[in-house]
């Protein structure tokens, strides 16, 4: 019997601002070397258990507890939060915000210098675990500098270099595209191999965290542990769904299909699973399922021709890109981090010139369009609604572009409460901001946007760090906005799931060229498309090709097609 | 890329290699002097050579060029204020009354002229070597710089985060910004200006709102890294002082003495051209 290094017992936590408990009677075991996951949707007490495991809770995060967590038999309460954090290497979501050091090895020894360990014996410490990840040649970048990937694994480099047993990883895929995730989870299967090192990673995004294999799941739901099995095991449950959890695609296609699965059907990873004796199941299904409907739009609004942009004469960030939007459609930009996708929305918008090119909007040239003008047309809402709200009180936000273009109040009145009736937010009309949760006060910036009745609108990355439930809450809203009110939208995101689930289209941007635009299924089963730009074949392709169907591209649109329109009886009402 | 105002950047001059201690004791002991001293010799010669070393750091005008605008505005201020409630210092301080033009409280003195060119000169000394001293100085050197010359490392720590964020902070306010203009909150040159000072509360309010959640996530990965766990640390980029350093530290020090001196040799700091 291993060791074991993290031990929850009767374990109950109340934060003291909070009226309820956040984690109730909580036993739980973590062996030495073992890898395991920890999900559940927002507000589940996930985040609190891993506060917990590093001792930020009692020492930072101050409430009454009931029970002990022991970290290799210590009890958290009675250990130091230095003691705790030389056993319990923790890398945080914000791959940005924790950089505390300016270049890449001053942030790698900023423990090893708290630590007080002399000059030469610590550069000797950093260029060993900087080799460890592979990022010896920026030691001496800005972290700043780095891809979405290198900032991840200099984070883990800052927390590997104090030797640590266990490492915590809170929401490591958050802020990464599916490409970057899926070599950031290898990396760290490679680390938990080599080092034998216990790990334990908190994620919403199930799919990609068990890109490689985890030895348990352990599901929170409402502050409870809702299971704790194999990864097998747990597919072959419905917990993940009734908890608001993701499953992975290809699990709920099987499942669409009507297929039992069981644990001995490894359907833990998509490599692993055996899907022969339910491959004639799948095809049949296939073959059942009606076309999908076929899109229909409006006129040309908006045309991009030829454009070009760059900072400097160095580095072209755009190169000659030209598309065309239709009126109604919903469509995605896509594309790695740093790949183009924002400076494109940035040039559509005015907030910076093209180098050359032409913009469009219904057939005619917006150079000479101001941002205040071009913004009565096309709305751009950004990706934390925080970095737009200005106003404490709802009715105030929404009406704050009216107002500011001297609208008579009495107009100002009613088209404020008509936006705000179709947000579903009109209850909440004299409510203060403050009190909304994160979702609404994204429909409150949406909503501000709405009110100028712009023809299309930019969505900025609307669904990052959002769970399931959360996630459908946002696009289910976006969606009806499109179909109630004909506003184009402009998504630009790097999540495959909300390209598959609701645009039509997508439009690929990678390093500064526009390299593929098509429907999202047939980008999202094709490999090349999906490496240059840093996406991730679908697990829909890979289990089409298991069951010998050959249109993958029509499968995966099969299944798409089927989900929205199950999702949407579900979804109805809310 | 775009410019980044007031932040460090890396070039190649031998004031650049100097250890980020030099430069702070040099910082020092220019403000200290500029600070006592009101003789008009002094401060000449300081300005001349503050501009001598303004221009050696190659500390390039968009590097600096809004904020000492910003600055120049404040002086502005200052000495129309020193004129309004105190027309007649510069009388009190030379001992003598030349009236250059009309009568009565307001009549424009030479002595007063006189005393509120030295304040000029004064903000001319000391401006430049913020600069400089800003915009060469490593962040991550000018923590270890201060607690090596006695101040606690956490209070140098935040000073040096405070001045890497700026960047950041630059990039979030313009995105902000275009955001804001784009609903249609006038913000360039064509709006009022009472418009546009009420507007820039709709950059604040979001500005500090994600500002105080950028220091939330970096004092929990302090933390979590055993920040402020001993009384002393160490630095990964500590330097040696070189021949240099201690070349410029001496300069510093004599320069201070000597300006000093000159400054209160006759008893007083002023430098009176009247007697």
């Amino acid at each position: 019997m291993k060791n074991c290094v993290i031990e929850f017992v009767n374990f109950t936590f109340k934060y003291r601002t909070q009226i309820d408990p956040t984690l109730h009677d909580i036993n739980l075991r973590i062996y030495e070397g073992e890898k395991v996951l920890i999900v559940g949707p927002s507000g589940s007490g996930k985040s609190t258990l891993s506060n917990c495991i590093n001792g930020l809770i009692p020492h930072i995060y101050t409430g009454e507890q009931k029970g002990d967590v022991l970290i290799n038999g210590k009890n958290t309460a009675e250990t130091s939060l230095f003691d705790l954090s030389c056993m319990v290497g923790t890398v945080l979501q914000d791959t940005d915000g924790q950089f505390i050091g300016l270049t890449v090895a001053e942030d790698i020894a900023f423990a090893l210098e708290n630590d007080c360990v002399a000059q030469d014996e610590m550069k000797k410490r950093v260029d060993e675990i900087a080799g460890i990840v592979e990022v010896g040649r920026h030691l001496k970048s800005s972290p700043g500098e780095l891809s979405g990937g290198q900032k991840q694994r200099v984070s883990m480099a800052g927390v590997m270099v104090r030797d640590v047993g266990i490492l915590l990883f809170d929401e490591p895929l958050a802020n990464l595209d599916p490409a970057t995730g899926k070599k950031a989870i290898s990396l760290i299967d490679d680390i938990h191999k080599k080092t034998d090192t216990t790990v334990v990673i908190i994620e919403h995004r199930l799919e990609d965290a068990l890109f490689c294999d985890a030895d348990r799941i352990i599901l929170v739901e409402d502050g409870r542990i809702a299971a704790d099995m194999t990864p097998d095991e747990l597919m072959s449950t419905d917990v993940l769904v009734r908890a608001g959890v993701r499953e992975p695609l290809y699990v709920s296609a099987l499942k669409a299909a009507g297929v039992k699965i069981l644990p001995e059907d490894e359907a833990g990873q998509i490599d692993t699973l055996h899907v022969e004796k339910h491959s004639d199941r799948v095809r049949s299904w296939y073959h059942k399922q009606p076309a999908p409907p076929a899109p229909v739009y409006g006129d040309e609004v908006l045309s991009v021709s030829h454009l070009s942009f760059a900072y400097d004469q160095s580095r072209q960030v755009l190169d000659d890109v030209s598309l065309s939007v239709r009126q109604g459609e919903m469509m995605a930009i896509v594309g790695k981090n740093g790949a183009g996708k924002t400076t494109l929305a940035n040039l559509i918008c005015g907030f910076l010139q093209p180098l050359s090119g032409e913009i469009r909007l219904n057939g005619s040239d917006i150079s000479p369009l101001t941002i205040k003008e071009r913004g009565e047309h096309i709305g751009l809402v950004m990706q934390n609604p925080n970095q737009m709200i200005s106003k404490s009180m709802i009715y105030d936000e929404v009406a704050l572009g009216l107002q500011v273009r001297g609208v008579p109040e009495d107009e100002i009145k009613e088209r404020v409460n008509k936006v705000l009736r179709i947000c579903g937010l009109y209850p909440y009309r004299n409510w203060p901001i403050s009190a909304l949760s994160f979702g609404q006060k994204k429909r409150v910036t949406i909503a501000a946007i709405l009110i100028l009745e712009p023809e299309i609108m930019i969505l900025d990355e609307p669904t990052a760090g959002q769970d399931y439930r959360h996630y459908t809450e946002i696009m289910e809203f976006v969606r009806d906005i499109n179909e109630r009110t004909g506003t184009t939208l402009i998504m630009i995101t790097h999540d495959m799931h909300l390209m598959l689930e609701y645009t039509d289209r997508a439009v690929v941007i990678a390093d500064g060229h526009l390299l593929a635009d098509g429907t999202p299924a047939s980008i999202l089963t094709d490999d090349v498309i999906s490496d240059r730009a840093y996406l991730k074949r679908t697990s829909l392709y890979d289990l089409a090709h298991a069951c010998r169907i050959d249109d993958a591209d029509g499968f995966t649109e099969a299944f798409i097609n089927y989900e929205r329109t199950h999702s949407r009886g579900q979804h109805d009402g809310t | 890329m775009e410019r980044k105002l007031l932040t460090y950047e890396e070039k190649d001059t031998w004031i650049d290699k100097l250890c980020g201690v030099t430069k702070l004791v040099f910082f020092l002991c220019w403000s200290v002097t500029s600070m006592m001293t009101y003789d008009t010799r002094v401060l000449i010669v300081m300005l001349v050579l503050s501009l001598i070393i303004f221009k050696i750091s190659r500390t390039r005008w968009d590097q600096v060029g809004s904020v000492f605008k910003f600055i120049l505005l404040f002086l502005i201020i200052n000495i129309i204020a020193i004129y309004l409630f105190s027309p007649s210092e510069g009388v009190k301080i030379y001992g003598t009354e030349t009236i250059l033009y009309g009568t009565g409280r307001y009549a424009l003195r030479a002595e007063q002229l006189f005393y509120e060119f030295n304040i000029i000169l004064k903000y001319f000394t000391v401006v430049p070597s913020i600069f400089i001293f800003i915009v060469t100085t490593n962040p991550s050197e000018f923590a270890a710089s201060m607690n090596r010359v006695g101040i606690s490392y956490k209070v140098g720590y935040s000073v040096a985060i405070a001045l890497r964020y700026i960047p950041d902070i630059q990039g979030d306010f313009r995105k902000i910004r275009n955001a804001q203009m784009a609903r249609g909150i006038e913000m360039s040159k064509k709006g009022r200006l009472v418009d546009r000072i009420k507007s820039t509360t709709a950059i604040i309010f979001p500005l500090v709102f994600s500002s105080m959640g950028r220091i939330d996530t970096i004092s929990t990965a302090m933390e979590l890294r055993s920040f402020g766990k001993h009384r002393k640390r160490t630095w990964y980029m500590a330097r040696p002082l070189m021949r240099n350093d201690y070349l410029v530290i001496a300069c510093s020090v004599l320069f201070m003495v000597v300006a000093l001196t000159v400054t209160y040799i006759d008893g007083s700091r002023f430098y009176n051209p009247f007697v």
